[in-house]
C-alpha cells in the first residue's frame, strides 16, 4: 500500500492566470493549497544596474518598463527623486498635469487588474468591456507623448511638453463605414482635454457598467468574499501598501498623508475596506477609478484656467527649445551638455515615493556629485504583496490561488525588476 | 428524356423488389444506418455551426467582432478549423496509458452522440421509438462523463487529473439533483418514452411541463450546464486554474473530439429541455382558435421547426452564461447540488405527488 503524500504542482510560468511569469511551486492536498512558494526573477532586467550606468536623465524610459501596466506613475517617482536631488520644483501647471496622468495611470492599471481579475475568477466579459475603455487611455498617452505605453512623458523640471490641441483621428480604411468613422472621431475633433473630459464624462457610467456583472454577482461573491483575508496588523507587518493595506481598513494614502505634486490642492476620498479579504479589495480599488474619475475632472478645469510653462527654464536641467538652438549659441551648448553628458547632481541621499497603483513605489537614490545615480534601490509594492502570496493562499484552493493572484495585482515588471 | 425517365423508373422498380427480397433484419439494418446518417450529418453540421454562432455571439456581448473573415461572415471559420485540427499531430504524451488515453475521446463523443436515438424531432420521427427512452438518455449523458474522467487519467499529468477529480465530484453531485427533475417529468407524463412525454403536454402553451415543473426545469437546465462542463460549471476545464483541466494533453483531432462532445451535449441538453418540458414540436400558440383563417395560422401547426426553435433559445442561454457568468469553485457547486438542488427537487417531487393523487388539472386531471 503506497503512503499516502501531498502532491507537488509546478504553477507557470506560463499558465494563464501567472500574470506574465510568475512561477509558484505548490504543494498540495488534492485541491487545497497547504504551501505556496513562488519563485521569481524570470523578467530580471537589472533595471536598478542599468539606471547606474547611466545620466540621470537618460533612466526614466526604464521606469516605464518596470510596472508596465502603469507607466506614467513610475516615471514620477523616479523624476521626483531626481528633483529632490536638485532641489528644483517643476512649475504648477507641470504638476498639475502630472496629477492629471497619474490618475489616468491609476485608471489604466484598474482597468487592467479589473479585467485580469474578472477573467481569473472566470467572468470574460468584464476584461472586453474594460480593455474598451483602456484604449482611450492609451490614446491619451499617444496623444500627449507619442508613445501608447512606455510614454518617458515625465521629466526632472516638468514634462516634455504642454497638453496638444488637437487629438489624432482615425483614418479612413476599408473596414470602416462613414457612421463608424463619425462615431469613433466624434470625441476627438478638440483637443487632447477636451478628449480627456469627454472620457471623465462617460467613465463613471463604464464603472457602472462592471459593477453590474460583478459587484451583486452571487457567483462572484462566493469567489471573493472571505478569501484571502489580511488582518490590518498583518498588512502592516508585511510591508503592504496601496489598495492592498486599504482593502484591510487602514487608511493609508501618500497622496493624503504626504501630498507631492498638486494633490493637497485636490478633493477626493480613501476607500478603506473591512474585512481585508478580496472583495474589499475589489470595492477598493473600484472606488478608487470613481475618485481618480473625480482627481482627473479637478485638473482639467485647472488646466483650463492656468495656461502657463510646464518645464523648468534652467537648461541645465531642461533641454532648450529647438528654435532657440537655432540662433543662440548659449541653448546649443547647454543642449549638447544635456544630451550627452546629462547633469551632475548634488551629492546626497534621497527616497522619493508616490502612491502607485498598485501601492507605495519609492525610489532610494545616492547620489555622489556625478551626472549617473552612485545607486538607485526601487521599491515596488507587488514585490511585498507576493511575497505575503504564501500566508494568504494556505488552505484555500487552487482556484482561490488564482483570485489571490488576481486580487494582489502583481506585475512581473516590477516584481522582478 | 423520357428515356432516362424509363431507366429512372427501371432502376428504381429493381431496387425496391430487392429491398423487398432482404431478409428483415438487412432491412432494419439498412434503415437504422440511414437514420443514423440523417441525425448525424446534420447533428455535426449544427455542432460546426454551433461553434461560430457561439464566437459571433459572445463577440457581439463584449463589443467586439468575433470570426469575420474566413468566407462570407465568417461561415467557412468552422471548416477552417475542422481542418486545422485533423491536420495536427495527435501527441501522445510518454507517461500516459496509450489505450485510456485514445479511448477516452471516443467515450465522450460515442455517448454525446448516440444519445439522441430517442430524441423525437417530431411527433414519431425518432430513430428508435424506446419506451425506457428518458433512462436511455440519463444513462448514457453519465457514461459521458467517464470520457472526462478517463482521459484526466490517463493523461498522467496533474492538471488534468484535477480536472478529472473535479468533474467526477461534479458529477456525483449533479447527476442526483438532474434524475429527480426528470422524474418529476415522467411522474407528471407517466410516461419514459419521450414522445409520448411530448404527446402528454399536447394542449398549448400552458399545457407543457414548464409551469408546473418550474423549478424542476430550472434545476434541469442548471444541471444541465454542469453536464456539459459549461461556463459558469467549466471547473473541468477551469481555462484560469488548471489551464484547460482534461484535455490538457490532447491534440488535433482526439481534441476536436472533447470539443465535439461537448458540443453535441449542449444541443442534446437544449433538446431535452425543449422536449421533457417546453412542448417539444407542440406549437406554443395551439389551441388559438381566433388564428385560424388568418394569415398566422400556419404557426398553431405542429412541426419540427419550433423543436429547432426552442433548442435554439435554449443554446442562446448556454452562450449568454458563459458571457455573463464568473466561474464557480468546485466545492460551491457541490453545496450548490447537494444543499439546494436536491432538497428543492425532492420537496417539489411531494408536491407534484400530491397534486396528481388529488388530480390538479389542467396537467394532472
Amino acid at each position: 500500500m503506497p503512503e499516502i503524500q501531498n502532491f507537488t504542482m509546478n504553477f507557470g510560468p506560463q499558465h494563464p492566470a501567472a500574470h506574465g511569469v510568475l512561477r509558484l511551486v505548490l504543494e498540495m492536498d488534492g485541491e487545497v493549497i497547504t504551501k505556496a512558494d513562488p519563485h521569481i526573477g524570470l523578467l530580471h532586467r537589472a533595471t536598478e544596474k542599468l539606471a547606474e550606468s547611466k545620466p540621470y536623465n537618460q533612466s526614466i524610459g526604464y521606469m516605464d518598463r518596470l510596472d508596465y501596466v502603469s507607466m506614467m506613475c513610475n516615471e514620477h517617482a523616479y523624476v521626483l527623486a531626481i528633483e529632490k536631488l536638485l532641489g528644483i520644483e517643476p512649475p504648477l501647471r507641470a504638476q498639475y498635469i502630472r496629477v492629471m496622468f497619474d490618475e489616468l495611470t491609476r485608471i489604466t492599471n484598474h482597468l487592467l487588474w479589473l479585467g485580469a481579475h474578472g477573467l481569473d475568477i472566470g467572468a470574460m466579459t468584464v476584461f472586453l468591456y474594460c480593455f474598451r475603455e483602456r484604449e482611450d487611455i492609451m490614446d491619451m498617452y499617444e496623444a500627449v507623448s507619442g508613445a501608447r505605453m512606455h510614454a518617458t512623458y515625465y521629466r526632472p523640471g516638468g514634462v516634455y511638453r504642454d497638453l496638444p490641441e488637437c487629438m489624432p483621428q482615425y483614418q479612413k480604411s476599408r473596414f470602416r463605414s462613414k457612421g463608424d468613422m463619425r462615431r469613433i472621431n466624434q470625441a476627438r475633433q478638440g483637443s487632447l482635454l477636451d478628449f480627456i473630459e469627454d472620457f471623465t464624462e462617460r467613465f463613471p457610467g463604464c464603472v457602472d457598467e462592471y459593477e453590474v456583472l460583478l459587484t451583486d454577482n452571487r457567483i462572484w461573491k462566493q469567489r471573493t468574499v472571505g478569501i484571502g483575508v489580511v488582518t490590518p496588523e498583518r498588512a502592516l507587518q508585511l510591508g503592504f501598501s496601496g489598495p492592498m493595506l486599504r482593502g484591510s481598513g487602514i487608511e493609508w494614502d501618500l497622496r493624503k498623508k504626504r501630498p507631492y505634486a498638486a494633490y493637497e490642492q485636490m478633493d477626493f476620498d480613501i476607500p478603506v475596506g473591512v474585512n481585508g479579504d478580496c472583495y474589499d479589495r475589489y470595492l477598493v480599488r473600484i472606488e478608487e477609478m470613481r475618485q481618480s474619475n473625480h482627481i482627473v475632472r479637478q485638473c482639467i478645469n485647472w488646466l483650463r484656467k492656468n495656461p502657463g510653462p510646464v518645464s523648468l527654464e534652467d537648461h541645465k536641467v531642461t533641454p532648450p527649445r529647438r528654435e532657440q538652438m537655432k540662433s543662440d549659441m548659449e541653448s546649443l551648448i547647454h543642449h549638447f551638455k544635456y544630451m550627452t553628458e546629462g547633469y551632475g547632481v548634488p551629492a546626497g541621499e534621497v527616497y522619493a515615493a508616490i502612491e502607485h497603483p498598485k501601492g507605495e513605489f519609492g525610489i532610494y537614490m545616492i547620489s555622489d556629485g556625478a551626472n549617473k545615480p552612485f545607486r538607485v534601490k526601487i521599491r515596488a509594492a507587488g514585490f511585498a504583496h507576493l511575497a505575503a502570496l504564501d500566508e494568504m493562499v494556505r488552505g484555500h484552493m487552487l482556484a482561490d490561488l488564482v483570485a489571490i493572484i488576481g486580487t494582489q495585482d502583481i506585475v512581473f515588471g516590477e516584481v522582478d525588476r | 428524356m423520357s428515356e432516362l425517365l424509363t431507366q429512372l423508373h427501371a432502376f428504381w422498380s429493381a431496387l425496391t423488389t430487392y429491398w423487398v427480397s432482404l431478409p428483415f433484419g438487412w432491412q432494419l439494418t439498412l434503415k437504422s444506418l440511414a437514420g443514423i446518417v440523417a441525425i448525424m450529418l446534420p447533428l455535426i453540421l449544427t455542432v460546426a455551426y454551433l461553434t461560430l454562432a457561439e464566437r459571433r455571439i459572445i463577440g457581439f456581448m463584449q463589443v467586439r467582432m468575433g470570426p469575420n473573415r474566413v468566407g462570407p461572415w465568417g461561415l467557412l471559420q468552422p471548416f477552417a478549423d475542422v481542418l486545422k485540427l485533423v491536420f495536427k499531430e495527435v501527441i501522445l504524451p510518454t507517461n500516459a496509458n496509450r489505450f485510456l488515453f485514445i479511448i477516452a475521446p471516443v467515450i465522450s463523443i460515442s455517448t454525446a452522440f448516440a444519445a439522441w436515438a430517442v430524441v423525437p424531432f417530431s411527433n414519431g420521427v425518432l430513430l428508435s421509438n424506446a419506451n425506457a427512452g428518458l433512462l436511455y438518455i440519463l444513462a448514457l449523458t453519465s457514461f459521458g462523463v467517464y470520457g472526462i474522467i478517463l482521459s484526466g487519467w490517463a493523461s498522467n499529468s496533474k492538471y488534468a487529473f484535477l480536472g478529472a477529480m473535479r468533474s467526477a465530484a461534479q458529477m456525483v453531485s449533479y447527476e442526483i439533483a438532474m434524475g429527480f427533475a426528470l422524474v418529476g417529468v415522467l411522474m407528471a407524463s407517466q410516461s419514459l418514452n419521450l414522445n409520448d412525454i411530448v404527446l402528454a403536454q399536447n394542449g398549448g402553451f400552458s399545457h407543457w411541463f414548464w409551469l408546473p415543473l418550474l423549478p424542476l426545469f430550472v434545476i434541469y437546465f442548471v444541471s444541465g450546464v454542469a453536464e456539459t462542463n459549461r461556463a459558469p460549471f467549466d471547473v473541468a476545464e477551469g481555462e484560469s486554474e488548471i489551464v484547460a483541466g482534461f484535455h490538457v494533453e490532447y491534440s488535433g483531432t482526439a481534441f476536436a473530439a472533447f470539443f465535439l462532445a461537448e458540443y453535441a451535449n449542449m444541443i442534446l441538453i437544449s433538446a431535452l429541455a425543449a422536449t421533457l418540458f417546453w412542448g417539444g414540436w407542440l406549437s406554443p400558440v395551439q389551441g388559438w382558435h381566433f388564428l385560424e383563417g388568418t394569415s398566422l395560422a400556419f404557426l398553431m401547426h405542429t412541426s419540427f421547426i419550433w423543436f429547432a426553435v426552442k433548442t435554439c433559445v435554449f443554446l442562446y442561454a448556454f452562450l449568454w452564461f458563459r458571457a455573463t457568468f464568473p466561474r464557480y469553485r468546485y466545492d460551491q457547486i457541490m453545496r450548490l447540488g447537494w444543499k439546494v438542488f436536491i432538497p428543492i427537487t425532492i420537496l417539489w417531487l411531494v408536491l407534484e405527488g400530491a397534486a396528481i393523487v388529488l388530480k390538479i388539472p389542467p396537467w394532472f386531471a
